[in-house]
């Protein structure tokens, strides 16, 4: 199986090309494709589960590699490979998919076909950007999700998803250009435009600052970053239920992941030069949008707000380059994927049966829905970062990472402990407590057996998360030390090498 | 498996059972399964004290791996000795009474499983608590206490107040929550992990150290301590975050029974004498906890004598006690502490449950303005209500006479001027103590029948089923100080605590305690006896008097009776504000200000832009054609007379 990575990467665009040959009476196409993106993204998520358990847990550098030549004369190479911190987003990426499928079952009623050829075509692209070991390569990925979310909004989504596409696909154009020019200069300076290549050669700083931005600014606009996270709202809001899903859980971690990609190993004078900037605009993330969502009516928006403050702890996880702070981060994407996902899909939920996304029209509804109730309450649990669940594990990491570096960083992002519980437990209460009043609220249905199916596996992840994390942070430990190590501008690739910078580090502050 | 195992994760398993099947189950089988859970898990928890405290046999039990990065690593875990050998023991016992109580309080209630889950899951929560081998997993019982209380608050969730208060409950915890969580990060960059016993042992080699805290550099040990302390002021009501605790009371009575009143409200004491290796050797933390728990004392007893509702009485009585128990710790008198927290888990416990029966008797009124006489109708709950007074007030010889009164010595025999701070504000709020519980005690049960002849007439003694654990929480008022105080804080203590408390050389309060003069160790007894006194002055044979009072201190009267205007000013200050700097943030900075110079401003300037380019194409042929004659002419011109 030396090609499965391949497998997993482009299956779904195998899939998508069959659903689109789809010939036919309309109803029939509509039910033959559904199965077939269904059948197809199973299978996709049974052969990255062979990625998973085929993994070294104790290898520090890529796995599953498949390397090629695709462009000689620019030294341009078909390169894919993954090490512990692409393996999980590949498989959060390969598990959402058919869970969205599913979800949307019956909510897709026009243009079935070519709907489900974007989310076969958006997987594709996913899951080849946590693969790809070329930056052109990447760049492919990378740009690739950007048509068929586009579609997915402007055509299957609410009243104004025309201006919520466009402003998307601005933002991203916008980023993808800046990063376009970086890959163009890079690949001028390495004379290669190979991404294992390029995380050891060294760069003079000037080109790095200027990489750098280039690069930062793409990604800052993808996880997104206060100040350009206002895309976000209007295309999760208008967006349909499943692209919501994707662009909050799959989408933000491919910036994220970007920079520990990238950022990290290719600039890491830069990146360290920038810190302070990272640090600044991450806490006001954290602080400023856990605010806004306190004003929220909307539900989609408010959740889309926590999704933007919950990122921020990401982005100051990977900058504080230490062991706790970057496996918080990466664990934090993980269970943020896995936790707003969720709370979207429970937004979905409601709005599917009442078509409001308005906050003031529900209450009371444990009376109607109360497996609803209990799921919607373990999801508003873990957004609270509450212990036992996976939202504590990265936070709890991230924040002692900040601590170990910046004591200001870590006091303030903390402050998030107490606003998050002022939006959730007072979203939860609008709508799930209090008095039945709303007489078209007295019908609702509680949870399907396919809403079900699909918040089982997510409620067993945000547990096994949380209580035995050490499936995840083992894999991941071997190549986030290695990352470190290249990012604190050491040599030394091995354990022990952080714990000595961590001493180092607490040495320095702790003083006689 | 062994025992402490067994204890903690039965009343897990019953919630478990009952919260995802209760509906099948059925009313009766989801209590009887919670019931006996907590019954066995009581009845174990003999076995655990006995083999930990008596024949001195601690153990630490790692159960699984939780959060590992290499450098850093956690485990769950159990950890016995004396001091959570007692904890479990005092929260199975407590819980179970509440759990059979609740059997007879909450039957006509609509959703008994879910009550019962959720007691069970509280109780679960605080064992892990209170077992916790480690500042990550004591976080995580932290929290699980706080979502239990906190959905155990808002139990009755179609009242908006009860939800109010469950949000609010959450909220002011967290804000301690956030203290413990950055001192729990400062103790491991500090010790480089999370365990107890490692922390232990290397906390004197960090005396005299600085460490690097926002732009400071305080020492180390002192910082750290402050931190953790904002958590225990969080979760045990003190001064400034005890403002959810008498909001708490619109939970039904048994929660706040358990929760609100014997057991989770003591984890912070429970934290401060679990810490003592630790705060031992920060006196500064120990002196501030001081002042806090003496302020709280008596700034909660004040509020208590003006309160109506009887709960909310017995509420601000339990923040008060915890005063106790907080400047008990700052005098390094942990057993003492400990003690009071024993004792005052029955006698508190009981009065709640005898409060319940009377709310119970009359249909749910909780307002004691219309009580009175119900001492003829309900004599049982008034005997009981007289034994948990008693104990409460430090009455010879039940249980709150042995704790409080050492806790009051110890205090004096500190001999620093913190302790006698602590002396005063203790023995003027002890006064105050006896004088609003027999206010409450007179309210409710002398005088004449207030309430309407409907409510009078339905005026019922409790079943047996909720009177049985009070009789058991009854017992443990009168006698756990008689029969506690020799192991607890007399000659036996050193032997009884082990290794689980230190106590310092140079901090001999608790020693001292033994040798005062006669008059500093009976003062609390003497103003006890004063305050019932002058209750019965007050509400029996001058019923009028209390009206008068009221109204000569007027300001002091509105100042009690509105909590000091505590709530109203956190509205002002906090509240409000966030509330109007969250839309402004959002209506201001990003639909206004971000999306004005991302989206708005550039879309705007493009569109003006190509109106003005496409003014260029008139369609005129002529205007092309000068458009063309006028480049060829430039640039031949430019070719010809420029370029040579």
């Amino acid at each position: 199986m030396s090609h499965l990575l391949s497998l997993v990467i482009f299956l779904p665009l195998l899939g998508g090309g069959i659903i689109l040959g789809l010939r036919g009476e309309a109803e029939a196409v509509a039910r033959n494709a559904k199965w077939a993106g269904l059948w197809t993204s199973l299978i996709v998520f049974g052969l990255s589960l062979l990625l998973w358990t085929g993994f070294d847990t104790h290898a520090p550098g890529f796995q599953f590699v498949e390397q090629a030549e695709w462009v000689p004369v620019y030294h341009i190479g078909y390169h894919l490979g993954i090490d512990g911190i692409s393996l999980f987003f590949i498989l959060l990426a390969t598990l959402l998919t058919p869970l969205c499928i599913i979800i949307c079952w019956d909510q897709v009623k026009v243009r079935v076909r070519e709907y489900m050829f974007a989310l076969m075509v958006l997987e594709t692209m996913m899951v080849g950007s946590f693969a790809a070991l070329d930056f052109v390569l990447f760049y492919f990925f990378f740009e690739g999700v950007l048509l068929p979310t586009f579609a997915l909004i402007g055509i299957w989504g609410g009243p104004r998803r025309i201006n919520a596409a466009f402003k998307f696909f601005l933002y991203s154009l916008i980023g993808s250009l800046l990063m376009l020019l970086a890959i163009l200069a890079l690949a001028y300076h390495l004379g290669t435009t190979d991404i294992t290549v390029a995380m050891t050669s060294t760069l003079s700083p000037e080109w790095q600052y200027w990489l750098w931005l280039a690069f930062f600014v793409s990604f800052a606009i993808k996880i997104p970053m206060w100040p350009v996270h206002t895309w976000l709202l209007d295309a999760t809001v208008e967006a349909p239920t499943a692209a919501t899903v994707l662009i909050s859980s799959v989408l933000h971690k491919m910036g994220a992941y970007g920079l520990l990609r990238f950022l990290i190993p290719v600039f890491p004078e830069a990146t360290a030069h920038f810190i302070p900037l990272v640090f600044a605009l991450s806490v006001t993330a954290v602080i400023y949008t856990s605010l806004v969502a306190m004003a929220q009516e909307d539900m989609k928006r408010l959740i889309a707000y926590s999704s933007v403050a919950h990122m921020g702890f990401v982005t100051i996880g990977v900058f504080t380059l230490s062991q706790q702070g970057v496996q918080g981060a990466i664990l934090q994407m993980l269970s943020h994927g896995i936790v707003v996902g969720a709370l979207f899909l429970c937004a979905g939920v409601l709005i599917d049966r009442t078509n409001t996304r308005e906050i003031g029209r529900y209450g009371g509804l444990a009376y109607v829905m109360p497996g609803f109730a209990l799921v919607f309450m373990v999801f508003t649990l873990a957004s609270m970062g509450l212990p036992g669940t996976s939202g504590f594990v990265g936070e709890f990491l991230v924040v002692l990472g900040a601590f170990e570096v910046n004591t200001w960083v870590a006091s303030l992002s903390a402050v998030s402990v107490v606003l998050v519980v002022c939006y959730m437990l007072v979203f939860y209460r609008r709508v799930v407590f209090g008095t039945l009043v709303a007489t078209d609220l007295r019908g609702l249905l509680d949870l399907s057996w396919r809403e079900k199916l699909v918040f089982a596996p997510l409620l067993v992840l945000v547990f096994w998360m949380g209580i035995y994390p050490a499936s995840f942070l083992d894999p991941m430990r071997p190549a986030v030390t290695a990352l470190i190590s290249r990012g604190i501008g050491g040599v030394a690739h091995s354990e022990t090498a952080s714990a000595d910078v961590r001493l180092a580090a607490i040495s320095a502050k702790v003083t006689p | 498996m062994s025992l402490p195992v067994a204890i903690v994760f039965l009343p897990l398993i019953a919630a478990a059972m009952t919260g995802l099947f209760g509906r099948s189950l059925g009313d009766k089988l989801s209590q009887l399964i919670t019931c006996l859970a907590l019954l066995a898990a009581a009845a174990l928890s003999l076995f655990v004290f006995q083999d930990a405290v008596l024949a001195h046999h601690t153990q630490s039990i790692v159960l699984l791996r939780w959060i590992d990065t290499g450098p850093m690593s956690v485990s769950w875990g159990i950890r016995v000795d004396s001091l959570s050998a007692v904890m479990m023991l005092v929260v199975t016992v407590v819980s179970a009474m509440v759990h059979v109580y609740s059997v007879g309080y909450m039957a006509h209630d609509k959703s008994i499983p879910r009550f019962m889950s959720y007691l069970s899951l509280f109780t679960f929560a605080m064992l892990m608590l209170v077992t916790a081998d480690n500042f990550v997993q004591l976080f995580f019982g932290w929290e699980g206490v706080g979502l239990a209380s906190y959905l155990l608050i808002g139990f009755w969730f179609d009242r908006p107040s009860a939800n109010a208060a469950a949000i609010k409950a959450f909220v002011v915890n967290r804000v301690g929550d956030l203290g413990f969580m950055l001192g729990i990060f400062a103790i491991f960059v500090l010790f480089g992990t999370f365990d107890f016993t490692p922390v232990f042992a290397a906390a004197p080699q960090m005396v005299g150290k600085t460490m690097a805290f926002l732009s400071w550099h305080p020492d180390a040990l002192t910082v750290t301590g402050i931190l953790l302390l904002i958590g225990a002021m969080g979760k045990s009501a003190q001064l400034g975050l005890h403002t959810w605790l008498p909001d708490a009371m619109e939970g039904p009575t048994p929660v706040s029974a358990l929760i609100h009143a014997a057991t989770m409200v003591t984890a912070g004491v429970f934290m401060l004498c679990r810490l003592s290796p630790l705060l031992e050797y920060a006196p500064v933390v120990l002196n501030t906890v001081v002042v806090v728990g003496a302020t709280t004392a008596i700034f909660a007893a004040t509020i208590g004598l003006a309160q109506t509702d009887i709960k909310r009485v017995i509420a601000y009585s339990t923040c008060s006690q915890l005063g106790y128990m907080f400047f008990a710790a700052g005098v390094s008198a942990y057993p003492a502490a400990m003690f009071h927290l024993t004792t005052h888990a029955f006698f508190k416990a009981l009065l709640f449950l005898a409060a319940g029966s009377v709310i119970h008797a009359l249909g749910g009124e909780q307002d004691m303005r219309k009580m009175g006489g119900l001492w003829k109708l309900i004599p049982i709950t008034y005997a009981l209500m007289w034994i948990g007074n008693l104990a409460l007030a430090g009455i010879y010889p039940f249980a709150g006479f042995y704790s409080k009164d050492i806790i009051v010595d110890a205090a004096y025999a500190a001999g620093s001027s913190f302790g006698y701070y602590a002396f005063i504000l203790g023995v003027a709020a002890a006064f105050l103590t006896s004088f609003y519980s027999w206010r409450l005690l007179f309210m409710t049960f002398h005088g004449k029948a207030r309430m309407d002849a409907h409510r009078l007439s339905h005026v019922h003694e409790a079943p047996p089923v909720m009177l049985v654990p009070l009789f058991v929480l009854a017992l443990g008022a009168i006698f756990a100080g008689y029969l506690g105080y020799e192991s607890f804080v007399g000659a036996g203590q050193a032997a009884f605590w082990g290794p689980s408390i230190l106590i310092l050389p140079i901090h001999q309060a608790l020693a001292n305690a033994e040798h005062l003069s006669w008059m500093v160790t009976h003062v609390t007894l003497i103003v006890g006896v004063l305050g019932i006194a002058l209750a019965w002055v007050f509400y029996v044979v001058a019923p009028g008097l209390p009206g008068q009072v009221a109204g000569t201190f007027a300001l002091l009267y509105r100042l009690f009776l509105n909590k000091w205007y505590v709530d109203e000013l956190y509205h002002a200050v906090l509240t409000r504000p966030v509330g109007i700097l969250a839309r402004w943030l959002w209506k201001g900075g990003d639909q206004l200000v971000i999306d004005g110079l991302t989206t708005d401003i550039p879309v705007a300037a493009t569109r003006a832009l190509s109106i003005q380019f496409s003014r260029l194409e008139t369609g005129y042929i002529f205007h092309y054609a000068y458009a063309m004659l006028f480049g060829v002419v430039g640039l031949v011109s430019w070719y010809l007379v420029v370029r040579p």
